[in-house]
């Protein structure tokens, strides 16, 4: 190169090098699942402990796969009075619910035009094989309001293949809003206190505005209510990679 | 005006008739309604004995789904499902498309014919 004057050019150190650590991010972004988490209460933590290791000693013997609602399971249960002793039921998760050992989750379909639900326990030994066949993320933690919507949003095959995923790091997430029947509904899903983003309302401007009345907008700054789950997962965490690894 | 939900069956409650029966799927200007239940309780459940009133006769049914969210593992439906069935336990119709749920095969001796037509189970 040519220099501005006879020195030589000055030294310009090479960039450093960026390590992106692959191993730790991974970790930090283990799933886990929220029925671990104790809630807030005055119960004696020795009894959520009990729980949590009955809770491994089932997943060490029986798959739990980390899914969302919003995600379409294929569950098979053992059942006496089914043919073949075991029955198969497809769905889209609407909510998970419960703490500990009775931690449940529900899922929808709409079979011959008619919505069933069925609620599962997650740790229940009648419980034969979860399997995720569509991953896909909602807008919304709840997805109770599909009962209101159009079934065509609740239909799934009940003999749909698991879709293949691409990437092994991101969930994608719908953004789907949903159309809804004509009101009145099974809760009043335009109010602030569902926070539902998941649905495109087709009301007047000046219903919308009336539900907003409802809204306690105090809510998110009360200090009385807050609950830091920060460290208790920590814990958690550490406790069930010492567990799963014995 | 037109009540909300009512959770699981009882006097009163309209309900939607599930077979292929004549009496179940003409239309007529007033939905088939429950007037009793035959349980100690008045509420109905599923496998319960009911007596709908329908075209203006009265005509007796099984539960076969409700609304009302029941036991974990059992299914819960979007409407009140019922089956015409005559005094002796047959049924009226011969085909039942909406699916039904697996714990009525428990009393497979009362319901036999009714599961026997039967097609989808949840």
């Amino acid at each position: 190169r040519v220099s501005s004057d006879g020195k030589p050019p000055k030294f310009q150190p090479p960039p450093k090098p960026v390590i992106i650590d692959r191993k730790t991010q991974k970790e930090e972004r283990r799933f886990l699942s929220p029925e671990f988490i104790p809630p807030r209460g005055r119960t004696d933590p020795l009894k959520y402990y009990i729980e949590r290791k009955d809770m491994i000693q089932r997943r060490k013997v029986f798959n739990i796969p980390e899914f969302y609602v919003g995600y379409v399971l294929a569950v098979t249960t053992a059942d006496p009075y089914a043919s073949d002793k075991s029955k198969r039921f497809v769905g889209i998760c609407i909510q998970r619910g419960g703490k500990g050992l009775g931690a449940t989750f529900v899922l929808r379909n709409v079979i011959e035009d008619q919505g069933v639900e069925m609620c599962y326990e997650l740790y229940s030994p009648r419980i034969q094989a979860i399997e995720v066949l569509k991953l896909e993320k909602r807008l919304d933690e709840n997805l109770m309001y599909l009962r209101d919507a159009l079934p065509e949003y609740s239909t799934f095959d009940v003999n749909m293949k698991p879709v293949p995923r691409m990437d092994h790091e991101e969930i994608p997430l719908n953004k789907l809003q949903v159309r809804m029947k004509p009101k009145p509904w099974s809760k009043r899903w335009e109010r602030p206190k569902y926070n539902i983003k998941g649905i495109k309302f087709e009301l007047p401007e000046h219903k919308m505005k009336a539900a907003q009345k409802w809204s306690q907008p105090w809510l998110e700054f009360d200090m009385l209510r807050e609950y830091d789950t920060s460290k208790i997962e920590a814990k958690i965490r550490k406790e069930l990679s010492e567990e799963l690894e014995k | 005006s037109i009540t909300g939900a009512c959770q699981a069956i009882q006097k009163l409650t309209r309900v939607r008739v599930v077979d292929n029966s004549a009496l179940g799927n003409t239309p007529y200007h007033r939905p088939p309604k429950c007037i009793h239940v035959y349980n100690k309780t008045g509420v109905g459940k599923v496998g319960d004995k009911i007596l709908l009133a329908i075209k203006g006769e009265k005509k007796k049914a099984l539960i076969v789904g409700h609304k009302m969210p029941g036991p974990t593992m059992t299914p819960r439906f979007d409407s009140n499902n019922v089956v015409l069935i005559e005094d002796n336990g047959n049924p009226v119709g011969t085909r039942i498309k909406t699916p039904i749920p697996y714990t009525l095969r428990r009393r497979e001796g009362e319901f036999s014919k009714v599961l026997a037509i039967a097609r989808n189970f949840v």
